[in-house]
């Protein structure tokens, strides 16, 4: 049977400032609680491929898993969490700053 | 200080012009990231976790004033106001934004610093013993070898497109500071009858697969040494692996093949490549030479200093850990520790690289240097400077009384900056810092390098770490492996694995477990752990570390 499809959103680097940024249903922002969720398979495939297609504007666009609480995704790996919220070593992340 | 020549500024100034344009097409979308990539990549550029990233060389680990200055300028300009000092003798900026990297690699220039060959697959930055020039223990300074060998292989052609990366590392002395045998070539000074020469050393190399190099020859004439090393890299580029990225390094070629075979095709090889040289590159190294003279050192009363020593209890800890004896006997070596417990390893504010230019022009014949251990020298300080140097780094949080102790840890950028991460580092040295620091055990503990990579590319040389601390991703959790008995001198040894792994809480009590077992088991003070551990093995520390197993075996 095949795996059940999770979660996601679609994730990338800023191309000029280099830092996190999530999808949105009408663009990018840099916060993960305003990213899109997407709950279907075929759907995230297409939006994964529109992301990849905006080469001006970001690099390295991946799916990433997420979970929803409250209406709004959080990260499930700590990869993903570290990359929402900047390194722990200083208050450094542009997702701080931006907070 | 070497400086360079009017080509050298030219040569600088076109390649920066050149990125310049290539950022300006990827910005305009000239170019795709597809094409930018290997552009940037030439310039040590990466794209990591959170931003950019600028990999700036600092060869052989040696800089001045002008130089470190302008690593602070850079610093604070262009980035968040601090760089990462590295086990390559680079300095890594986290946070550059790419419309900015091209001023930065012009600010480097000015002063003949640059980020070519810091990443790809050519010969990287080539390394050398961070006490050069200045050790008590020195046959000779290898860092005119060192910048021979950095003009060989800078644009050399053949060497452009390698299978993979080529890390060269060189030392004069016969105490190993710069982890020789576990680079890809790895070069000692020695001297047999009088005459200088070279031992060889071939395919040692860390990551996925560590392994020790082996020599190749024990003694190489100096005329031999850039016809031969061409010889060695030019063998491995023509039958090193391209099918696969991981075996793709000479550590591997040397395995399959065996170090014999590899010697006869060498040689072989060696008699084409010596008649291409004309004996220029040794003429060559008699001008670098001059350029690496020693200083005039001063004359001095050193009175002062055994005062100090006297009267201040912290400086005297102070010189007992961070300081090392040089060859004259009225100077010194003084290693700043970037290891404050509970910073970051590697780490110094542009104050703090300010400083100790500033100390470096006062006190240290405008000498510095970068270790692979993530510590700055002060090569050459005479011994009546030192009180004054040190109470100028307490005032900038750089007096950190401990390299070559528990909480010098190397550690790599980790999960925290570094794409390719499976799990964090710089937590981990921090914590194991903080909690000696804490019950004040370090100096009772002695000497001990602990070395942590956060995945097996081993950027933090944790196989070659007394304890080695890997970071791995296990089902989405942080989980951290131990090796003990890695070596990283002439005796280098790849450590070895206790067992499973342990979750990022378990780590500091295993290490102190770890610590307490040595403690028990040692004959006196003197037996440092590393000792201890070669004379009991693996056993007793596996026992204490995995209680329950031992349990359940008996
Ligand atoms: C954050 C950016 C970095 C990236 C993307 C990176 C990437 C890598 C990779 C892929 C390898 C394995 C190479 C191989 O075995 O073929 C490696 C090895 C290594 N890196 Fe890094 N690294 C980074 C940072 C660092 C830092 C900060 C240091 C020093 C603290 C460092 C020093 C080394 C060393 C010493 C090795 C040894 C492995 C060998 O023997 O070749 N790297 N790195
Ligand atoms: S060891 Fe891994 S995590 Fe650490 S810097 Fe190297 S590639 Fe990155």
């Amino acid at each position: 049977m095949p795996k059940a499809f999770t979660p996601k959103v679609v994730t990338a680097n800023h191309l000029l400032a280099g830092d996190v940024i999530y999808q949105t249903a009408d663009g990018w922002s840099r916060k993960l609680e305003e990213a899109e969720v997407l709950t279907d398979e075929a759907d995230a495939d297409l939006r994964l491929i529109e992301a990849s297609q905006q080469v001006d504007e970001v690099v390295g666009a991946y799916l990433a898993d997420v979970a929803v609480e409250d209406g709004v995704p959080v990260p499930t790996h700590f990869r993903e969490e570290f990359r929402a919220t900047g390194p722990s070593n200083y208050a450094h992340g542009k997702q701080v700053e931006l907070s | 200080m070497y400086s360079y020549s009017e080509f050298d500024t030219a040569f600088l100034a076109e390649r920066n012009a050149q990125f310049r344009a290539q950022v300006e097409r990827r910005i305009s979308g000239a170019l795709t990231e597809d094409e930018f990539k290997p552009l940037r990549l030439m310039n040590g550029l990466y794209l990591q976790r959170h931003a950019y990233m600028l990999r700036v060389a600092i060869p052989y680990g040696t800089l001045n004033a002008a130089k470190m200055r302008k690593l602070a300028e850079i610093a604070e300009r262009w980035d968040k106001g601090y760089g990462h000092f590295t086990t390559r003798q680079n300095i890594q900026y986290n946070w550059p934004e790419l419309k900015d990297v091209p001023d930065m690699l012009d600010a480097l220039a000015e002063v003949g610093m640059h980020a070519i060959q810091t990443s790809g697959n050519t010969i990287r930055n080539v390394t050398a013993d961070h006490f050069a020039g200045a050790a008590a223990d020195e046959i000779a300074d290898p860092r005119p070898v060192a910048e021979l060998m950095r003009q060989w292989s800078t644009d050399h052609p053949e060497f452009q497109f390698m299978p993979r990366k080529f890390k060269i590392a060189i030392t004069g002395s016969p105490n190993d500071r710069a982890v020789t045998r576990a680079h890809d070539i790895g070069i000692r000074m020695v001297e047999r009858d009088g005459a200088r020469g070279y031992e060889i050393i071939v395919g040692g190399g860390l990551g996925r697969t560590p392994m020790i190099g082996k020599v190749i020859t024990d003694f190489l004439p100096e005329a031999d040494l850039l016809p031969y090393l061409e010889a060695i890299v030019s063998v491995w580029n023509q039958i090193g692996r391209r099918d696969n990225k991981y075996k793709a390094r000479i550590k591997i070629t040397v395995h399959e093949h065996g170090i014999d075979e590899i010697r006869r095709l060498v040689e072989e090889r060696f008699v084409e490549t010596r008649k291409t040289f004309s004996g220029v590159d040794v003429q060559m190294l008699r001008e670098i030479e001059g350029h690496f003279a020693p200083p005039a050192f001063v004359q001095a009363d050193t009175a002062p200093y055994a005062r100090a020593l006297e009267t201040y209890p912290a400086f005297r800890a102070w010189t007992d850990t961070n300081v090392t004896p040089h060859r004259d006997a009225d100077h010194a070596i003084v290693t700043i520790s970037l290891k404050k417990h509970g910073d970051t390893p590697g780490d110094a504010s542009a104050a703090q690289m300010r400083l100790i230019a500033d100390l470096a022009e006062t006190y240290g014949y405008d000498e510095i240097r970068i270790s692979h251990e993530q510590n700055v020298i002060l090569p050459h300080v005479h011994k009546a400077s030192l009180p004054s140097i040190y109470s100028a780094l307490r005032a900038e949080g750089l007096a950190t009384a401990n390299i070559g102790l528990i909480s010098d840890i190397i550690a790599c950028p980790g999960m925290d900056y570094c794409a390719l991460a499976t799990a964090r580092s710089i937590p981990i040295a921090q914590e194991i810092a903080t909690a000696f620091d804490d019950l004040k055990r370090e100096h009772e503990i002695g000497a001990l390098k602990i070395k942590i990579s956060g995945c097996i590319n081993a950027c933090g040389h944790h196989h070659v770490g007394h304890i080695g601390i890997l970071g791995l991703d296990r089902a989405g959790v942080e989980n951290y492996q131990i090796t003990l008995g890695g070596d990283h001198t002439e005796q280098a040894k790849v450590g070895d694995r206790v067992g499973p792994g342990f979750s990022a809480d378990e780590v500091v009590p295993a290490i102190e477990r770890i610590v307490d077992t040595y403690l028990d088991l040692r004959t006196s003070p003197e037996e440092e752990f590393i000792d201890t551990y070669r004379r009991t093995g693996l056993a007793p520390f596996k026992a204490a570390l995995y209680p329950e197993t031992k349990v359940a075996a008996e």
